[in-house]
């Protein structure tokens, strides 16, 4: 199993474990997890509307500040302003989250769909070497990835997309199997239409909800992994606001500054935290549909 | 029985083929000299008779698929090669670093494996508050970034309450932070899907019929649901030893711990090829022993598989 693949678990378990009676109604949860949803989109498409001031500008007198009110999050080592930081930041951490998933996404479907597709053969292959990759659990892969083309946020994205493409790839194979055993695509099969009529007309369609579920329960993890990496100075590098490199510039100053963690990852946990929820909450209501 | 071990087993070795085949041949991608990684990457000015010694002695200059077989013909007979940046055999050195990460995994798990048994326990009898108020935690644990969590605890119980020791110093007080680190996560995980599977059991013919024998409820929650809640989060356990194995590389290096994560990261930032092919070697054999584990853990716990 991979991280996406328990993600997904969980999040039919809820789904299926749900009321079916009331879908409509928006819970608590889904309720401030859609508000902060829109709060980091709109961080990362205008952040300027948000936090006016620079995010890489130096005032070494007021260096070090724990949370003011004239600086909410506190200042860094050359006196920045963490919060303008962070949300300047959001750009990064979601561009290289949603890249990701899109690369792990886009080589999950077409894995899946050979597998799902073409035959017993193929499928076995296919299989085969998704099983070997699993053998490289979580990050590992991507760590791989970067000992052999070197670090950077470019080698850090794809190693994350990469390594995240075999789950997207079994689900992916595995959604596509139980919808080709539907009455509507024997149905299709009896009137004669081919095997990519099919696919296109009736099996791709049918599979395209779950899809925008599992990428919205997949980018938070790519967030996470691309900030891991960060952090661990294999992806993007600090002066950048990306909040990964934000933590491991931090780290230095643990003893003294805390805020200078502390508000980045807690940014990283309230992005994952709403994907997930998210996630789940669409996940459900189609189901319910 | 003896046919569907063998089957494993031999999945098992396929597997632990493509992985060295995989990672050889990937190495072939890296762009550059293997020979001048050998002495220090291209900064380092090494003489023509240094490389074509270090060629010689690597065998670079062998036709690549005499490379690749006598790769295989080492990694069968256990021989790892000789990291590039501490001229060691690799075998040995990631070998002395197992023990460390082992540890940290099979404590973390332990102990992710009782917070979420108690999580699930308490917020199934609890009523729907109880329900909401643990299913609101472990989302939340679920979703907490390993380096993120580890700082947090630094500061909290290091640095302001002067508890446990922010680096590991080799004594019982040093494993409590990094392990915590790697089990309140996974504990969200294991929660959800044990507390989800706990309501279904207690709803299901096995336990009204427990009950009707006059079973108290305190029996039924403890020898007849938990067993069954604990079927989902057992056949989790193989990811989850993944998961903290991947973990264990932010974890030993926050806490300055030995151990195989922190020797793998020092390896990728070095560009020790050898080294990493070695840890990623080693992990991929526990990780395929730790999954045919799981699965006759799984058997175990669960009676009806034993029939079939």
């Amino acid at each position: 199993m991979s991280d996406l693949e328990v993600q997904a678990e969980l999040s039919d378990r809820a789904a299926r474990s749900s009321q079916p009676g009331r879908p409509r109604r928006i819970g608590a949860a889904e309720g401030v997890a859609g508000v902060l949803a829109l709060f980091l989109v709109v961080a990362a498409a205008w952040p300027q509307l948000l936090a006016p001031g620079d995010p890489l500008g130096i005032d070494p007198l007021s260096a070090f500040q724990p949370p003011t009110l004239a600086h909410g999050f506190g200042t860094d080592e050359s006196g920045r302003d963490i919060y303008t930081r962070i949300l300047h930041g959001t750009q990064y951490s979601l561009l290289i989250g949603a890249a990701a998933t899109a690369i792990g996404l886009g080589l999950g479907i077409v894995l899946g769909t050979l597998a799902g597709m073409l035959g017993r053969v193929v499928d076995f292959t296919v299989n085969r070497f998704l099983e070997v990759l699993f053998a490289f659990p979580g990050l590992l892969l991507a760590l791989l990835i970067i000992v052999i083309y070197g670090p950077g946020v470019v080698t850090a994205t794809i190693a994350v997309g990469l390594s995240t493409a075999p789950g997207y790839a079994r689900i992916i194979r595995a959604q596509l199997i139980s919808v080709r055993s539907t009455a509507f695509v024997e149905a299709a099969t009896v009137l004669g239409r081919t095997r990519w009529q099919i696919l296109l007309r009736h099996i791709l369609p049918n599979t395209l909800a779950p899809l925008f579920v599992l990428a919205t329960l997949g980018i938070g993890q790519a967030i996470v992994w691309a900030a891991t990496l960060s952090y661990l100075g294999l992806g993007a590098e600090p002066p950048t606001a990306e909040w990964g490199a934000m933590l491991s510039a931090g780290r230095t100053y643990i003893t003294s500054a805390w805020w200078m963690s502390f508000f980045p990852g807690l940014f990283i946990v309230l992005t994952i935290v709403t994907a997930t929820v998210l996630g789940r909450s669409i996940d459900r209501r189609m189901r319910h549909a | 029985m003896i046919g569907r071990v063998a089957a494993r087993l031999g999945g098992a070795v396929f597997v632990l083929w493509a992985v060295a085949s995989i990672t050889f041949f990937a190495v072939r991608l890296i762009p550059g000299d293997p020979a001048q990684a050998v002495l220090g990457g291209p900064g380092s000015q090494a003489s023509p008779e240094a490389l074509a010694m270090v060629r010689n002695e690597y065998g670079f200059d062998q036709p690549v698929l005499v490379q690749y077989l006598a790769q295989l013909g080492r990694l069968a007979t256990g021989d790892l090669g000789r990291s590039y940046a501490l001229n060691q055999d690799v075998g040995p050195l990631v070998l002395s670093q197992l023990g460390g990460t082992l540890l940290l995994a099979v404590l973390a798990l332990a102990l992710a494996w009782l917070l979420a048994l108690a999580l699930a326990a308490w917020s199934t009898r609890g009523g729907t508050v109880a329900a909401r108020v643990g299913s609101g935690l472990e989302t939340v644990a679920a979703a907490l970034p390993h380096f993120w969590l580890a700082t947090s605890l630094i500061v909290v119980f290091s640095i302001w309450l002067g508890v446990f020791p922010p680096v590991s110093t080799g004594g019982a007080t040093g494993l409590v932070l990094p392990v915590l680190t790697l089990a309140i996560p996974l504990a969200g995980f294991l929660g959800q899907i044990m507390r989800e599977s706990l309501l279904l059991a207690l709803e299901s013919p096995f336990v009204l019929s427990a009950r009707s024998r006059g079973e108290s409820e305190r029996g039924v929650l403890w020898t007849h649901a938990l067993r069954h809640a604990s079927l989902p989060a057992i056949s989790l356990s193989g990811w989850a030893f993944g998961s903290l194995i991947s973990g264990a590389v932010v974890v030993e290096t926050i806490f300055a711990r030995p151990g195989l994560g922190r020797t793998l990261l020092n390896a990728v930032t070095l560009r020790d090829v050898p080294m990493v092919i070695g840890v990623v070697m080693i992990v991929a054999v526990v990780y395929i022993l730790m999954t045919l584990l799981t699965d006759a853990a799984t058997r175990l716990a669960d009676p009806r598989l034993r029939l079939s």
